[in-house]
């Protein structure tokens, strides 16, 4: 039940995200205590590299991202599927292992049609 | 009394997160809403003493479905997409429904009595560690809905090249 | 730990299916020309079909059960299989979508429905249910440079998800209330612990009728049906008003009928205005229909609403009979579907009811078969249509629902409207437009198949309800 277990071994971590976003503001604030005010064009242009930038920042991406973020998630998720069998993979033997190699030919089926049809080709 | 005050402010972060979400303008500006739920949905999940469900949380949702929302968004206009007025006129009669389902969750949540308690207790996963006894489970009694993820996995990749790769003959 | 694999028996048919599914993903690489996958996936079907025989019993510590129930459902998932293959390889080659991935999906949609007939555990089942229905989005959307296509996958793709969350949400309070997820576990659990009349509970099994209602495009969850179903490929739209709708009532039968077996009373209150809704909605609203696509998507609205009778009787009679009339409806709606595929040749859609205007004139054969499926969904003897209304409504009788049976029987009664209206379209008016076939081979066996059928099982209908009834021994 939600409310009844308090992890104690992530108080380092809850310090640590306290510090960092403190850590941010704080930077800010003093930046903004200490700077010059003046604004101009050319300082409140987006920067990009010392180039004036040209054109429209916001355009259409091409398609071929998304295909390669949807193949990441994938077989990133098969990934971790391994992770928790790694761990127990003592303990369990011989019938883990055909469990995982099912998984993985069935995955792996996946990754040679995906590579036959140029999904991991530019263009 | 401290494990339930940090449940409140989760629980409450996330409502209001969530809200966040879905009432941005910008798209982006949802996106980037949505990575800090996905860090209090995370930390809820250690609250329940699933410390691996925790960073799967933050490894497959805030790393990588997170980038599949971008992505699914810079697919999009999003100077149009800002321009426009995004939300139908019947919003009226969906806030109405909601509230009504709403009420309905809440009256019958209220008589709910905790069924049966299983042999993973916290003290049981904390001297096995999660991982262990997640692992355990999933690959002895819960090897078939395993397999069957496989090959749900398999469906998303041929789905995603069908429809996104192929160039259109016509 | 030493374990052993667990007994393979029942779930060779799934085994089988997983393999061929696979089989022809890889072999869509190397072969050039895709007919030879569409004969590969028959003949593969075939080969499970007969793995089917053998396999009884459960596996998985009880997450698996393969039995008579299940058999019943998986003989009606192949069937489906066959005939949507059978009606799609020419048509998805005037579609221009002739790509190998097609049977490949089909054939994992299929594992998912299986696995969904089979689920003896929420977690399996809500599994099989995605993989049936992820395959399934894909195909509505498989022709990519059609927009209506798009729009189809789309909306079916957003509402199935927002029904998957209602299961899960339903899944997840049952999980609380009784700490396991097996059907049966859950069903002893509720009567030995006394749970009957929780809200909670009841709130948990009107979630599962959410979910199952969109599944089955049962009023009024129905509003994803007439747009996906016009706009899916048509040899896609006979498969997904046929498979997913049976599959979706394999899992309503097998949760309510075992695992809320005990509160009854509230689910039955439930699904009667679901019921009603579903009949009266989809037969009205389908007399405004003037594309055939959307028509018979509002008809199988309303024949949802037939089925769930059945299941409303609450007993095994009811359930052979929503079996029995789901087998039926596989065969009609598939036949029905092959002479809207045999209107569509290059450059002409032939989607439009009026295009059937003289068709007996021109084509009095295509007629004929296209008169003898409108008997059988409009349900006039002798077709297999009349049969399976008359074993659900009687099993309703038999449980006290004549009132429902009538109201059923006066929409049945609007029904053979819209019908007959192709009928009268076809038989007394004259050609306005030169409508040509795209006859094949395979679309004839199909049809041939399903007329026959209709026609076998309208006048000797016993075989069938014998097959139904023994295949509910021991459910």
């Amino acid at each position: 039940m939600p409310g009844t277990y308090l992890p104690s071994e992530y108080l380092p971590v809850l310090i640590f995200i306290l510090v960092a976003i403190a850590f941010g503001i704080g930077a800010l604030l003093i930046g903004t205590v200490f700077r010059l005010k003046k604004q101009y064009f050319e300082k409140l242009m987006p920067y990009e590299s010392g180039i004036t930038p040209k054109g429209e920042p916001r355009y259409r991406f091409s398609i071929r991202f998304y295909i390669i973020a949807m193949l990441f998630v994938i077989f990133d998720v098969e990934a971790i599927f391994i992770y928790p069998w790694a761990v127990v993979f003592d303990k369990i033997g011989m019938y883990a292992f055909i469990e995982m190699v099912i998984f993985i030919v069935i995955l792996f089926i996946g990754y040679i049609y995906a590579w036959r049809k140029d999904a991991f080709q530019w263009d | 009394m401290l494990p339930e005050l940090f449940f409140v402010y989760f629980a409450f972060a996330i409502i209001l997160l969530s809200i966040l979400v879905v009432t941005r303008k910008n798209p982006v500006h949802s996106v980037l809403w949505m990575l800090l739920l996905f860090f209090h949905i995370a930390s809820l999940y250690l609250f329940l003493n699933a410390e691996f469900m925790a960073l799967i949380q933050m490894i497959v949702y805030a790393g990588g479905i997170l980038v599949l929302f971008l992505f699914a968004i810079l697919l999009v206009n999003i100077k149009e997409e800002i321009r426009i007025t995004r939300f139908i006129g019947a919003w009226p009669t969906g806030l109405t429904f909601a509230i009504g389902i709403f009420i309905v969750i809440f009256v019958s949540i209220k008589s709910f009595v905790l069924g049966q308690q299983g042999t993973y207790t916290i003290d049981f996963i904390k001297k096995e560690s999660h991982t262990k006894a997640l692992g355990k489970l999933l690959y002895t009694d819960f090897l078939y809905p395993f397999e069957i993820a496989s090959l749900i996995l398999l469906v998303a990749i041929i789905g995603a090249i069908i429809l996104a790769k192929r160039r259109i003959k016509s | 730990m030493n374990l052993q694999l667990p007994p393979l028996g029942p779930i060779m048919p799934e085994i089988f299916m997983t393999s061929l599914a696979l089989i022809l993903l890889m072999a869509d690489l190397f072969i050039k020309k895709k007919e030879v996958l569409a004969g590969a996936s028959i003949l593969g079907v075939l080969v499970v079909a007969y793995t089917l025989i053998g396999s009884s019993g459960s596996t998985f510590g009880g997450m698996f059960i393969s039995d008579g129930y299940s058999s019943f459902f998986k003989a009606i998932f192949f069937i489906n299989l066959i005939l949507s293959v059978l009606i799609s390889i020419k048509y998805i080659r005037i579609e221009r979508v002739n790509f190998g991935e097609y049977y490949s999906l089909i054939a994992l949609s299929t594992l998912g429905m299986m696995i969904m007939a089979s689920a003896a555990d929420l977690i399996v089942l809500y599994l099989g249910l995605e993989l049936m229905a992820l395959s399934t989005y894909i195909l509505a959307g498989f022709i990519r440079y059609d927009i209506k296509s798009n729009e189809a996958a789309l909306k079916y793709f957003l509402l199935g998800a927002f029904s998957s969350a209602f299961l899960l949400y339903g899944i997840s309070l049952i999980y609380g209330l009784t700490g396991t997820t097996s059907i049966k576990a859950i069903a002893s659990f509720i009567s030995e612990k006394g749970l009957v009349g929780n809200p909670a509970l009841s709130l948990s099994m009107t979630l599962f009728v959410v979910a199952f209602g969109f599944k089955i495009a049962a009023v009024p969850f129905h509003m994803w049906a007439p747009d996906a179903y016009e706009g899916a490929p048509t040899s896609i739209t006979a498969f997904m008003s046929v498979g997913p709708k049976a599959a979706g009532f394999a899992v309503l039968g097998r949760v309510f009928m075992i695992a809320f077996a005990s509160i009854k009373f509230e689910w039955t209150f439930l699904l009667i205005p679901l019921s009603i809704l579903s009949m009266a909605i989809g037969n009205i609203v389908a007399l405004a229909q003037s594309n055939i696509k959307r028509m018979l998507a509002y008809s199988s609205i309303a024949h949802a609403g037939y089925a769930l009778i059945g299941v409303i009787a609450a007993n095994t009679d009811g359930v052979a009979s929503m079996m029995n009339y789901l087998m039926i409806y596989a065969f009609m709606n598939i036949g029905a579907f092959a002479v809207v595929i045999m209107l569509r040749t290059e450059g002409f859609k032939g989607e439009n009811i009026t295009d059937y205007e003289g068709l007996a004139k021109t084509h009095p054969f295509l007629s004929a078969l296209m008169l003898i499926f409108m008997f059988s969904l409009t349900g006039i003897p002798p077709t297999a249509g009349f049969i399976g209304k008359l074993y659900v409504f009687m099993s309703a009788i038999n449980a006290g629902y004549t009132w429902l049976v009538l109201v059923a029987v006066v929409f049945s009664v609007i029904s053979a409207y819209f019908y007959l209206r192709i009928v009268m379209y076809m038989y007394m008016r004259e050609p306005k437009i030169e409508v040509g076939t795209s006859k094949s081979g395979t679309l004839g066996v199909a049809l041939g198949v399903t007329a026959v059928m209709v026609l076998a099982i309208g006048v000797y209908p016993k075989c069938l309800v014998e097959l139904a009834r023994a295949a509910l021994s021991g459910f």
